[in-house]
């Protein structure tokens, strides 16, 4: 029964929602809300499993002053100076002035930030080994590269208007007709395969073929 | 010479007649010096001019707004004839009543050339009595100068109904039976015995050469299932080759660690890890901490990992879930310390950072064909066998209808829209 109730509740609530789809009549036209509003609950509720294994976790660490303990220290630090101040400012927590407004705009906001910027170096780097001419495909996809990103640049099209290119193999009109038509449709024959595999992947969770998510076959 | 005449002999009644004279001279005095009101111009213009009303209209429709719950009606006519550019019409108004015979209370204004409004102001199944105005006005500076109207029949009664099935989507509900179908029958003819054949997918041939990296190397594996929660495919998918790794792992004698960005999927993340140690005969070997919670947030999440991976520098990362702006954070630093990855997403943005980042990477519909790929079940694979004869109908679709739509002879793609 540990399997089979599992496996029940997913066909039905995977039918159910299949059904809502198409049928606008009440209560299926209100079964989406409401198990959004459940799974939120759900998930509120979860958070608490989620804090206590990283505060378990982490004490744990520095308990037995395991490898990089002092991080541990640095967790159980942030997490109950921000729990404590958010709780102790009550529901204007999030006002502008209070502690936590101060923790969230001068500590968090540039921490998120900085992880953010590391995209542009990230980028670069991945680009440089991404675009080097290897072989004809590697070759391609540096020139698609180079002409996109020359043609969203002013300085594209007014290297060209030097050499007085005409106005249809601008790098921006090159750029736009890479983006809209050879871009497009890769990523519509990725979306359309993707589409069909959640579908399939939903078919088999909701036949109970698929098992493994339960843990197991 | 006033004081001599009101000490006079004159009567009082002349006195007084002449004082309320005076009065009567400044306060007319008085009222005339004024500047004219609004009021006063309002009522000398608010008489319409004559032959300004406009023919009411016609063939007044109140029907059940088709395809919902039972929550709008659609009022429709036929324009009124002086509804044209410099025409008499310059709006409609609309009005409501629960009886034929009732008081009818406005409930919206179309302009002028509209030939129909919804009201989404109803009661499921009650009955309600509509009728039309034309209306021709004259406006100044927000202030009606003077309005005049003509009002159509009543009509009714109509209901909204809320409808048990969504014509709209009829195109889609065919399509959703055609490709159940063809799962279906295709794992039906795999559990019958017939050999299906399965194109090769490296990414996930790669897995068990990962994973015994990893335990060559002495190092850890590194499961990174996405930011989403459990209620995304992408999720689910990238939970059930958890499942098949984590079992590669126990076998091997390979510590395989589990950081997740929420509590439900740790949760799940733990059942399936410890599952898999118990199928590969090793329960003993779990350890609880080996799934554990990082953070919700997004970038938070990123920075526990990438400081993971550069402490602890695992020799294999497998990145499969749904992943946003920390797809390539998350895969340059494993590449930057010599990983070996296998990435995956349902997200068309992320992938190229994969690619770029990754040593193989599940693109699209891989990522969910890894589970019946990697256990080889008969009837998982027969799902991936129908899954691509969609593929191929979907194909033939988009060559037939381009041709067609080339040659203008047939808009096929009319029946692959989708209503949102």
């Amino acid at each position: 029964m540990r399997r089979e109730i599992p496996l029940i509740i997913t066909a039905v609530v995977g039918i159910f929602f299949v059904l809502q789809y198409f049928i606008p009549h009440p209560p299926f036209n209100q079964l989406n809300g409401w198990f959004s509003d459940w799974f939120s609950i759900i998930g509120a509720c979860a958070i608490w499993l989620g804090a206590l294994n990283l505060i378990r976790i982490s004490a744990d660490k520095i308990y037995r002053r395991r490898e990089d303990w002092g991080y541990a220290i640095i967790i159980i630090i942030s997490f109950l100076l921000i729990t404590i101040i958010g709780f102790w400012e009550g529901n204007a927590f999030r006002d502008s002035g209070t502690g936590f407004d101060w923790l969230y705009r001068f500590i968090y906001t540039p921490l998120s930030a900085t992880m953010f910027a590391l995209l542009a170096f990230f980028v670069a780097s991945a680009s440089y080994r991404a675009f080097r001419a290897r072989n004809l495909e590697a070759t391609l996809l540096l020139l698609a590269a180079f002409f996109v990103m020359l043609g969203r640049v002013p300085v594209g099209d007014a290297l060209a208007g030097i050499f007085h290119v005409p106005e249809s193999i601008l790098p921006s009109s090159i750029a736009t007709w890479i983006m809209n038509f050879i871009n497009t449709a890769g990523q519509r024959a990725i979306l359309i395969g993707i589409a069909l595999g959640i579908v399939s992947t939903s078919l088999r969770i909701i036949l109970g073929i698929e098992r493994s998510y339960l843990g197991g076959e | 010479m006033i004081v001599r005449f009101f000490a006079g002999k004159v009567s009082v009644k002349i006195k007084i007649a002449i004082i309320c004279l005076i009065a009567q001279f400044f306060l007319v005095g008085i009222a005339l010096s004024q500047p004219p009101t609004d009021s006063v111009i309002i009522d000398t213009l608010r008489t319409p001019p004559p032959d300004v009303t406009p023919v009411m209209v016609k063939s007044v429709v109140a029907k059940d707004n088709p395809n919902d719950d039972g929550r709008a009606v659609i009022i429709s006519w036929d324009l009124s004839v002086d509804d044209h550019a410099g025409g008499k019409v310059t709006s409609y108004k609309i009005y409501r009543s629960e009886k034929r015979g009732g008081i009818f209370a406005e409930i919206g204004e179309a302009p002028s050339g509209s030939d129909q409004m919804m009201d989404n102001n109803v009661t499921r199944d009650e009955e309600y009595y509509y009728k039309v105005s034309a209306i021709n006005e004259l406006k100044e500076g927000g202030k009606t100068i003077w309005q005049v109207s003509s009002e159509s029949d009543v009509v009714g009664p109509a209901k909204a109904v809320a409808q048990w099935f969504d014509t709209r989507r009829l195109n889609v509900f065919v399509g959703m039976i055609i490709l159940c179908g063809l799962i279906i029958y295709y794992i039906n003819q795999a559990k019958s015995g017939k050999k299906l054949f399965i194109r090769k997918i490296s990414g996930l041939d790669a897995v068990d050469e990962a994973v015994g990296r990893a335990t060559e190397m002495g190092k850890k594996i590194f499961f990174i299932p996405g930011i989403s929660d459990v209620d995304n495919v992408q999720t689910i998918a990238g939970l059930t080759i958890l499942g098949r790794v984590a079992q590669l792992a126990a076998e091997y004698e390979t510590w395989i660690e589990v950081p997740v960005s929420r509590s439900l999927v740790m949760v799940t993340a733990k059942e399936i890890v410890k599952e898999a140690y118990s199928k590969a005969g090793r329960p003993d070997a779990f350890h609880e901490d080996q799934v554990h919670y990082l953070t919700d947030d997004q970038f938070g999440y990123a920075a526990g990992i990438d400081g993971m991976f550069v402490r602890e520098k695992p020799a294999t990362v497998f990145l499969l879930g749904n992943f946003y702006a920390e797809s390539l954070i998350l895969s340059e630093t494993g590449n930057s310390i010599g990983a070996i990855q296998i990435a995956g997403t349902g997200q068309p943005s992320q992938l190229p950072f994969f690619v770029a980042a990754c040593d193989y990477t599940l693109i699209g519909e891989e990522l969910f064909a890894a589970s019946a790929y990697l256990s080889r079940e008969p009837k998982l694979l027969g799902s991936l066998k129908g899954q691509d004869i969609g593929k191929a109908i979907i194909l033939a679709a988009i060559l037939v209808g381009s041709l067609l739509e080339t040659f203008n002879i047939f808009q096929l793609s009319k029946f692959f829209r989708v209503l949102e």
